[in-house]
């Protein structure tokens, strides 16, 4: 046995993925679509999914939260958590959109920066997120605040700083060229709005990260067993930081689309949108407790969000019903998984 | 007037299978997706005795003891307690039946007192319906002097000991009037002293007539302690026997159902040069004026009291708590060690002491557990890792020892505790070490796994790597080691060459 020689052996069958908990969410997601369906012809008389509009807005309406919920959930698989995402939002939009507007506005948060090229306040939302993100990794791994802790300060803070940006004041008469990033495409007849199409390329991206790099595996590591991880010579303050960073970013660039689709901003935007894309997370199979989630599993959390809030709206229930019934459903697919898996483990 | 004849036959007419048993459990079967965990296993057990369950890890003795601590239901099998048939339904059953299980992980409340730990749901109330602390004081005051134990049940059990832990545990389920106690391995962090003190109170339990069921892998404990010995072997029941008429190769043998002719097979390897010089280590309060030299192909035990800064010692020189003061020079050239990543990028390993807590990822597959340490400096390019060489090598390197799954993307979670073990020294051998600390590299692991892990470590020793073993076990440390260094209160307190080293001398520098 040469124990410190290149291991080789011949190559094996490769290694089985491990798909049931997706195709266990997926059925929780067909099943819901099903539901609303018979009780569409039950109470409203046509169908839910035979209507292409419909479909296209199922996601467009979540886009933003799941590119939340896809930085999200690399943090939430480390462990911790990010309450500010959703004031990100805001700052980010607002931010973006003071220098987004038109020439025609003659009350410009900054009329000798107005018509300017799409990328610079793209790159000032994006900023906003860098920001907020290093601030929130720094604090969680320079000082022992509790990720909970840390983004709640940033939360609160961050939402005053929008506040703060305009004195409250909204920005609106943004340019088209900016608002373009709203903006739908048809493509072989099929309205695809943009937003959905950044939402699944940052999904897809992130699925790769997860899966495929060191910083995924490293993610995964530090959830599961921190101490195991520094020991195996992780810097885990350093990976925290780089995690945060990317959900920071990821918010900045929700509140981007968020303002191009708006075609304004507001300093509200995105108020709850972090809880949204916790949800997003953990009912597509991430664990708050660190070390097990996928991507695959948040898209399909997300748009799980989406087929309930147009299902309500498509059965014409009130709003406040709505949120009644998908605070029941968020605690019932987790109910329902975490009884799947301690069956799993017990046997 | 009986003569004694008369007295011992009728005892043995007692002894017909279900007559003077505490419990009596048979024909147990138990499946888990993919094993056959328990086939057909029995296990008598006689009041006032202990019985000891020996086997390699993955016989089978934990999943049976869940069975009887109601924590698992079995599949099959006749479970009878004090003669009666019964079917436990959960541990809380288990317990009000007088059944108590004292786990290997402690299942304490460290912010609670001793006093509310141990009478947790059945706290003594006062007439408004307040929880009465005098009497809670007093039931635990009786409790303690009964067993013994010198603990002030005031005292909150996040600033004990292990060692007191495991002793409120004993508390705790003595408390409910138990009849069975099952004890999983409860000596593995205790020191020789505390040991005694648990083996005391174990002949005070037994005295009173209570059924001790005692899991251990130490063949010295067993013959101190244990009236029977019920020995498994891959999920199969194979003998019990009164310890008396055992030796410790029938026991081996039983076991492992081979002959295990050398157990610590130490070859002689050429030595090398100085790979690793530490001078007057210190980390202020723990340990100090620690200086040693190691060189290639040697095996260096530390031996030492539990406490004594053993495990500091190595933790200092991997960067997990970096020095206070003095030097560590690796490969000739003195190199600040401040964390885990800069020890490993020369050439070091850590194989920890606790596998639970700083060693496997338990949610975490074996491949994962294997790569992760070999992620920092090799298999990634551009950020991407190389899947497809790092999968081979890693299940290369598993086979290479011996590491029993089905397959690789098995949850860690599910291997035996001596698998682990190997998997989590794949993960550093992957690293290609030329300096591997070993901290307790044969805690809880069956003999076989055992012998294994020894001949590994020899292998590695005549391949030229650095070896640092650090062992609560004397014939491990004396049969591995070239030298043999002992550390007393956190100071070096003598270093022994093989030849002149014996358990006597060791014991000596060891103790305080």
């Amino acid at each position: 046995m040469t124990l410190l020689q290149d291991a080789t052996s011949p190559a094996k069958a490769p290694k089985r993925r491990k798909l049931s908990s997706e195709l266990s969410i997926l059925g929780v997601l067909v099943g819901i679509a099903l539901i609303f369906e018979v009780l569409g012809w039950i109470f409203v008389g046509s169908s839910f999914l035979a209507n292409q509009q419909r479909l296209s807005i199922i996601i467009l309406q979540v886009s933003v939260i799941g590119i939340i919920a896809v930085g999200m959930t690399q943090v939430i698989i480390t462990s911790g958590i990010d309450l500010s995402a959703g004031s990100v939002v805001g700052l980010a939009a607002m931010a973006s959109a003071s220098l987004a507007q038109s020439s025609t506005d003659m009350r410009a948060v900054y009329p000798a920066l107005t018509d300017l090229w799409p990328i610079w306040p793209i790159l000032a939302g994006l900023f906003v997120g860098l920001l907020i993100g290093t601030i929130n990794g720094l604090l969680i791994a320079k000082t022992n605040i509790p990720p909970f802790i840390a983004t709640l300060g940033t939360m609160v803070a961050a939402r005053g700083l929008a506040k703060w940006y305009t004195n409250g004041q909204p920005i609106a008469l943004l340019t088209p060229e900016f608002t373009w990033l709203g903006r739908s495409f048809n493509i072989l007849g099929f309205p695809l709005p943009l937003p959905v199409i950044i939402f699944l390329v940052v999904a897809f991206l992130g699925h790769i990260a997860l899966r495929y790099t060191r910083y995924g595996k490293f993610t995964y590591a530090i959830g599961a067993n921190p101490q195991a991880a520094r020991v195996s010579g992780i810097n885990i303050g350093a990976h925290l930081i780089k995690v945060y960073i990317v959900c920071g970013l990821l918010s900045g660039l929700a509140g981007v689309v968020t303002a191009a689709r708006a075609a304004s901003a507001q300093a509200a935007m995105g108020t709850s949108y972090e809880l949204d894309a916790i949800a997003a997370a953990v009912i597509g199979g991430t664990s708050l407790a660190g070390g097990v989630g996928r991507m695959t599993g948040t898209v399909i959390g997300t748009i799980i969000l989406g087929v309930m809030m147009s299902g309500f709206t498509f059965l014409k229930v009130g709003s406040y019903y709505q949120e009644v019934i998908k605070g029941a459903i968020i605690v019932l697919a987790v109910a329902v998984d975490q009884y799947r898996r301690s069956r799993k483990t017990k046997a | 007037m009986l003569s004694p004849s008369t007295v011992q036959a009728i005892r043995e007419s007692d002894a017909v299978p279900g007559s003077e048993y505490l419990l009596d459990v048979t024909g147990v079967r138990k499946e888990f997706p993919g094993v056959l965990a328990l086939d057909n296993v029995e296990l008598r057990l006689r009041p006032g005795t202990v019985h000891a369950l020996m086997g390699e890890n993955g016989a089978g003795k934990s999943t049976l003891m869940k069975i009887i601590a109601g924590i698992y239901t079995p599949d099959a099998g006749s479970f009878k307690l004090r003669n009666q048939e019964i079917r436990l339904s959960s541990p809380l059953d288990a317990l009000e039946n007088g059944i108590a299980m004292i786990h290997q992980e402690l299942n304490l409340m460290n912010p609670m007192t001793v006093a509310e730990n141990i009478w947790i749901r059945r706290e003594p109330r006062t007439a408004f319906g307040f929880i009465d602390h005098r009497e809670l004081r007093r039931r635990t005051d009786a409790l303690f002097k009964q067993l013994n134990i010198p603990i002030d049940p005031e005292v909150e059990v996040g600033k004990l000991s292990v060692a007191n832990r495991q002793m409120v545990e004993i508390a705790k389920a003595v408390s409910y009037e138990s009849d069975v106690l099952i004890m999983d391995e409860p000596t593995s962090a205790l020191t020789e002293r505390e040991v005694e003190h648990l083996f005391e109170i174990i002949r005070t339990l037994k005295a009173q007539g209570k059924g001790i069921i005692y899991i251990t892998h130490k063949m010295n404990e067993l013959f101190e302690i244990a009236d029977e010995v019920s020995v498994f072997r891959d999920g199969k029941y194979i003998a019990t026997k009164p310890a008396s008429d055992l030796t410790r190769d029938d026991i081996i043998r039983m076991m492992v159902g081979r002959e295990i002719s050398q157990m610590f097979p130490k070859q002689t390897v050429p030595i090398g040069g100085v790979v690793l010089r530490v001078r007057d280590l210190a980390l202020k309060g723990v340990f100090e004026g620690i200086s040693f030299d190691l060189k290639a192909g040697e095996i260096l035990g530390i031996a030492g009291l539990v406490g004594a800064g053993r495990s500091n010692i190595a933790e200092t020189i991997f960067g997990v708590t970096p020095a206070s003061s003095g030097t560590i020079e690796i490969q000739g050239k003195t190199v600040s060690v401040t964390s885990p990543a800069i020890a490993m990028q020369h050439g070091l390993a850590f194989l920890t002491e606790d596998r639970k807590e700083t060693g496997c990822f338990l949610l975490l597959d074996i491949q994962e557990n294997a790569q992760v340490a070999s992620l920092r400096s090799g298999y990634v390019r551009y950020g991407f890792v190389e899947e497809d060489r790092l999968s081979r090598d890693c299940e290369a390197m598993t086979q290479a020892l011996r590491v029993k799954t089905p397959d690789m993307s098995e949850p860690i979670l599910n291997l035996s505790g001596g698998n682990q073990q190997k998997v989590l020294i794949a993960r550093w051998l992957l690293t290609k070490p030329r300096i591997l600390i070993l901290d307790e590299p044969t805690r809880g692991i069956d003999v076989g796994a055992k012998a294994e892990i020894h001949r590994m470590i020899s292998d590695l020793a005549g391949q030229g790597v650095a070896v640092i073993m650090i062992s609560s076990e004397m014939p491990e440390i004396l049969g591995m080691s070239d030298r043999i260094m002992t550390v007393r209160q956190g100071r070096m307190s003598g270093m022994l060459e093989r030849a002149e080293a014996n358990q006597v001398k060791i014991m000596e520098m060891a103790a305080q």
